[in-house]
């Protein structure tokens, strides 16, 4: 029998996921620097509320509240033992949630990076990564997932040893990167790497795309970057809503439900087939977006003039795709092993 | 391999061996950073000149193409290791040559978040430019920089967070320093992903760091400042 979300892709030409989980646990009285997941035990019905308020804003799809759910995020906290309570419970809660609002709403267990650094560079193993991946991968099947939700990934090798841990699990999932440095991953991946890791996979995802990272704008040269090659993919755009502003003592995002009701259209004529927000989405985002999608025609894929004079301009000129990229400097060793 | 062993370091003169050097730190080349340190102390060289004209000056380029997008972390991770190494051997040299002190920084990613890899950037970067660093690692409550900026007693404290959900825990130490007048003590850097020089400001930073590059470049300027206020009172 196919997932929910598989089914949900064949019935419809897109769909709609949630927003920041962050920032709405934040407006909630969540503490900077706490960590969210607790909230699963401690506050389960603030986590009803933010995964109803999705629903109720016309999401097909929400995260649960795991995003920093594994061994080495929760160790922060000293709770690197409540991976399993922790994520059992933030999918239940999910769970409940979804089957009764009537319709089908997939509940996507969130993956968050692990933190670290993989070797060659840091010290972080395959292995260790892969065991940690899979650890909170069991807890959100047994808790009820439909799929699992792999995000804001920099390095191909940590997007791997979670699609290896999924595996394992015996899951489906999805999986997004963030694109933040000049268009590319703080490792220096592109959009067009991305397509390749993705087509590279034996575990293949159901969906792929980018998250967070920096403004609309951004984002959607990223999709486009995607879309450009040709993959079968469906592809899944979460992008911010806006940049993040400091006003009496809470962080907002300047995006408005306008701007990201125009971006969520944008995001599919670029090609995206999952819509979403990421930090700074909240519901009146979200229901402006849904509101959009509905009732705009669709169009031709829009061009970057397009997307900056809609959206604004884009943080970089390049993003590492095209022919006229700034080169390494090309050193003595390197240019005689040639 | 064997066209890299066509390049042997000890027979280089010295204006050649510190260009090489220049490429070695860009390829993240570990041991033979080594072996030109070395090679440089050897032929009489100061261990500062070793620091500032191979080391530094390398290091430089490196910031210069990750600044522009050219280079990513993996790339300078691999510099900043392969310069970690040098400075090892120079270290305790420098200490005994009595070399001058750039300005000395204390520096830890906020309560709640773990990712580093920002902060050990901007750590290494800043050796590379002579600072003195003391690192704090990850997770630190506001009593945990209180404490280090006390005993460490340095110039400049920089701080840096990587998530939404985090990143206003900056603005908690600040308003902490301000209440116990401890703020103008000190020359308050920030970074990582989510920020900007508006969220930069609005918490009470002096300076917002885009990356490493900036880092150094902003802490240079203001330390130049600091001086030049010391001189005119």
């Amino acid at each position: 029998m196919a997932d929910a979300l598989t089914k949900l892709l064949q019935d419809h030409d897109w769909l709609m996921a949630d927003g920041a989980t962050g920032t709405t646990l934040f407006n909630m009285g969540l503490q900077s620097g706490d960590a969210p997941e607790l909230w699963n035990a401690d506050k389960p019905d603030n986590i009803r509320q933010l995964y109803q308020g999705a629903v109720d804003a016309g999401s097909d799809i929400f995260l649960t509240n795991t995003f920093g759910g594994n061994a080495s995020r929760l160790k922060l906290h000293n709770a690197q033992n409540r991976v399993g309570e922790l994520n059992r419970l933030a999918v239940e809660i999910g769970r409940d949630v979804a089957d009764a609002s009537g319709r089908t709403v997939v509940v996507a267990g969130s993956v968050g990076p692990t933190g670290e650094i993989m070797v060659p560079m840091g010290s972080l193993t395959h292995e260790i990564a892969v065991e940690m991946f899979h650890e909170q991968a069991v807890a959100l099947k047994e808790g009820g997932a439909d799929v699992l939700w792999v995000e804001t990934i920099s390095a191909p090798e940590e997007y791997k040893a979670a699609a290896e841990a999924f595996a394992l699990a015996g899951m489906p999932w999805c999986g997004t990167m963030s694109f933040d440095t000049s268009g590319r991953t703080m490792m220096g991946t592109t959009s067009a790497d991305m397509v390749k890791l993705v087509d590279g996979i034996e575990n293949a995802p159901l969906a792929f795309g980018a998250n967070c990272g920096v403004g609309a704008p951004d984002l959607l040269r990223t999709i486009l970057g995607f879309a450009a090659h040709g993959t079968e993919t469906p592809i899944i755009s979460k992008g911010n809503a806006g940049i993040p502003k400091f006003h009496d003592g809470h962080i907002h995002y300047d995006g408005t439900p306008e701007l990201m009701a125009d971006y969520a259209v944008l995001a599919r004529d670029s090609g995206a087939r999952i819509i979403g927000g990421c930090c700074g989405t909240t519901t009146d985002h979200l229901k402006a977006m849904r509101e959009a999608l509905e009732s705009r025609p669709t169009g031709g894929r829009p061009t970057l003039d397009d997307i900056a004079q809609k959206l604004g301009g884009f943080s970089s000129s390049t993003d590492g795709t095209g022919d006229n990229e700034p080169q390494a400097r090309k050193t003595k060793r390197r240019s005689r092993a040639e | 391999m064997s066209e890299e062993e066509d390049i042997i370091l000890s027979e280089l003169p010295d204006d050649e061996l510190v260009l090489q050097m220049h490429d070695d730190l860009y390829d993240g080349l570990k041991e033979e950073i080594e072996e030109g340190v070395h090679i440089l102390l050897g032929r009489g060289w100061q261990p500062y000149e070793v620091l500032t004209t191979a080391l530094v000056a390398g290091m430089t380029i490196v910031g210069k193409d990750f600044r522009d997008g050219i280079l990513f972390v993996p790339e300078v991770l691999l510099a900043a290791n392969a310069m970690k190494a040098g400075m090892f051997i120079l270290k305790p040299l420098l200490a005994e040559t009595g070399a001058p002190q750039v300005g000395k920084m204390v520096i830890g990613t906020v309560k709640g978040d773990i990712h580093d890899i920002g902060k050990n950037l901007v750590g290494m970067m800043m050796e590379g430019a002579g600072f003195e660093v003391i690192d704090m690692g990850i997770n630190n409550p506001v009593e945990g920089y209180l404490e280090a900026l006390e005993t460490e007693k340095p110039d400049i404290l920089g701080m840096s967070a990587l998530l939404t959900t985090t990143m206003p825990y900056m603005k908690v130490v600040i308003d902490t320093l301000v209440e116990k007048g401890m703020r103008d003590d000190y020359i308050v850097l920030v970074g990582g992903a989510p920020l900007n020089e508006e969220f930069g400001k609005a918490i009470g930073a002096d300076a917002y760091c885009r990356d490493a590059a900036v880092a150094v470049e902003t802490a240079k300027e203001f330390m130049a400042r600091k001086h030049n206020q010391g001189a005119t009172t």
